[in-house]
């Protein structure tokens, strides 16, 4: 059962998740305030109601719905806010790296450039929630990325762009703010768009998960992320 | 500082539109969207998923239908049936009566107008469900109907390639649809 943010940890004041990546202490603290949403945060009834014919089925989370009487304020919507605003730094740099690489070009080149530009556009965005809601935003980390051919890369962007979709879709029920949910979620399927994408370029499936795509918590991400911090 | 000069031309394109205020034009939509309780809303969705399921594995035979968009069609409407089935089991776990499955009338003839028809209804779907989002009570139902417009967006970003459409037509935000915008799309799709 997941814990409701609490109030008692504000965020910190910039580079949160860059730090918590790094520090256990602060990374559990962090992780206790925004919930553990992951596979626990998953809808009991999708579980029931699609019995074993889909991936879904299988994750271990059978428990659980999301607790409904969570009342924290503005503190874990930042958080989680800052948490996608440094995923976000970290695919508008993935981007602007294979760009910059030119193993692409013609039609897959321009989506390529387009999926960077929405990428850059997802940073602003998120800055500007992050203050709007008084907060500040998080430091942009600094990454670094293997872009060694264009299989290699077409491969790493349909993972990070999945993982995208499945961070968003696990912040999802945690986010407090009306408005900052609206975005979220304008936000996250633009990721799922991009991961399909890039699934027919790499000729992997558009859906991975099955007709309902799982959502990963947040120490899941940061773990998988981890490897492209600098 | 290692961006590509295109990333610097975006922000200077964007700056003026997102930035602090990035969120505002997607509330208002979204927050005017869809009134009424979760299962009102849980049935909105039941209806157009049952339009999409029809659509793909009833229509899609019907118009016969070749290589990938065979494969989608086929793909996609078992998902769809998915959604279904999870729809009418939540709306009935909130005490709610599911909705009974429409008549549907699908005006494409051939492979080419099932794929036009195909990428309206996907996208539609995304902007229902983004739209509704907000607006949706409990936050278990909201997990699931968040992981469902996951899987909607999908199918329209693989559906707008193969028709040679931008994947991504909303460009960076999807933009949620009201419930009247919804039923321009899907209401003269129902027969009965």
């Amino acid at each position: 059962m997941s814990n409701p943010p609490s109030e008692q940890s504000a965020p910190q004041p910039a580079g949160i998740v860059e730090r918590l990546v790094r520090d256990d202490v602060d990374r559990k603290r962090f992780l206790r305030m925004a919930g553990s949403a992951g596979a626990a945060s998953f809808g009991a009834f999708v579980l029931a109601a699609c019995g074993s014919s889909s991936k879904t089925a299988s994750t271990p989370a059978t428990t659980a719905a999301v607790s409904t009487t969570s009342s924290s304020g503005a503190g874990g919507d930042l958080a989680i806010l800052n948490y996608a605003l440094t995923l976000e730094y970290l695919e508008t740099e993935f981007y602007g790296k294979v760009v910059a690489s030119g193993f692409f070009t013609g039609k897959v080149g321009s989506l390529i450039k387009d999926f960077g530009s929405q990428e850059m556009t997802h940073v602003e965005a998120l800055k500007g929630a992050v203050e709007k809601l008084g907060g500040t935003p998080a430091a942009k980390p600094e990454g670094k990325f293997p872009i060694t051919s264009a299989t290699q890369v077409a491969m790493l962007a349909y993972t990070v762009e999945n993982l995208g979709a499945s961070a968003y879709l696990g912040q999802a029920p945690y986010i407090q703010n009306a408005e900052v949910l609206a975005s979220a979620l304008a936000i996250h399927s633009v990721e799922a768009r991009h991961a399909a994408t890039l699934g027919t370029l790499v000729k992997k499936s558009v859906t991975p998960d099955g007709a309902f795509a799982v959502p990963a918590d947040m120490s899941t991400v940061l773990a998988a992320v981890k490897p492209f911090l600098a | 500082m290692t961006r590509a000069s295109f990333i610097l031309r975006g922000a200077l394109a964007t700056g003026a539109v997102y930035g602090a205020t990035a969120v505002a034009p997607f509330v208002s939509q979204a927050l005017a969207a869809t009134g009424g309780g979760d299962a009102e809303i849980l049935n909105f969705a039941l209806t157009l998923e049952y339009l999409e399921s029809d659509f793909y594995t009833v229509k899609g035979k019907q118009v016969g239908l070749s290589g990938q968009a065979k494969s989608y069609a086929t793909l996609f409407g078992a998902e769809e049936e998915a959604h279904v089935s999870a729809l009418t089991a939540a709306i009935k776990q909130l005490g709610g009566t599911p909705v009974a499955k429409p008549t549907f009338v699908f005006p494409t003839t051939n492979e080419s107008s099932f794929l036009a028809l195909a990428s309206v209804l996907e996208n539609t779907g995304v902007g229902a469900y983004n739209g509704a989002g907000p607006s949706l009570k409990s936050k278990a139902v909201l997990a699931s109907a968040g992981s469902i417009v996951q899987t909607e967006a999908r199918h329209a970003a693989a559906i707008d390639l193969l028709i040679g459409q931008s994947p991504t037509p909303n460009q960076g935000f999807d933009r949620p649809l009201t419930k009247a915008e919804v039923l321009a799309k899907a209401g003269p799709l129902i027969k009965a």
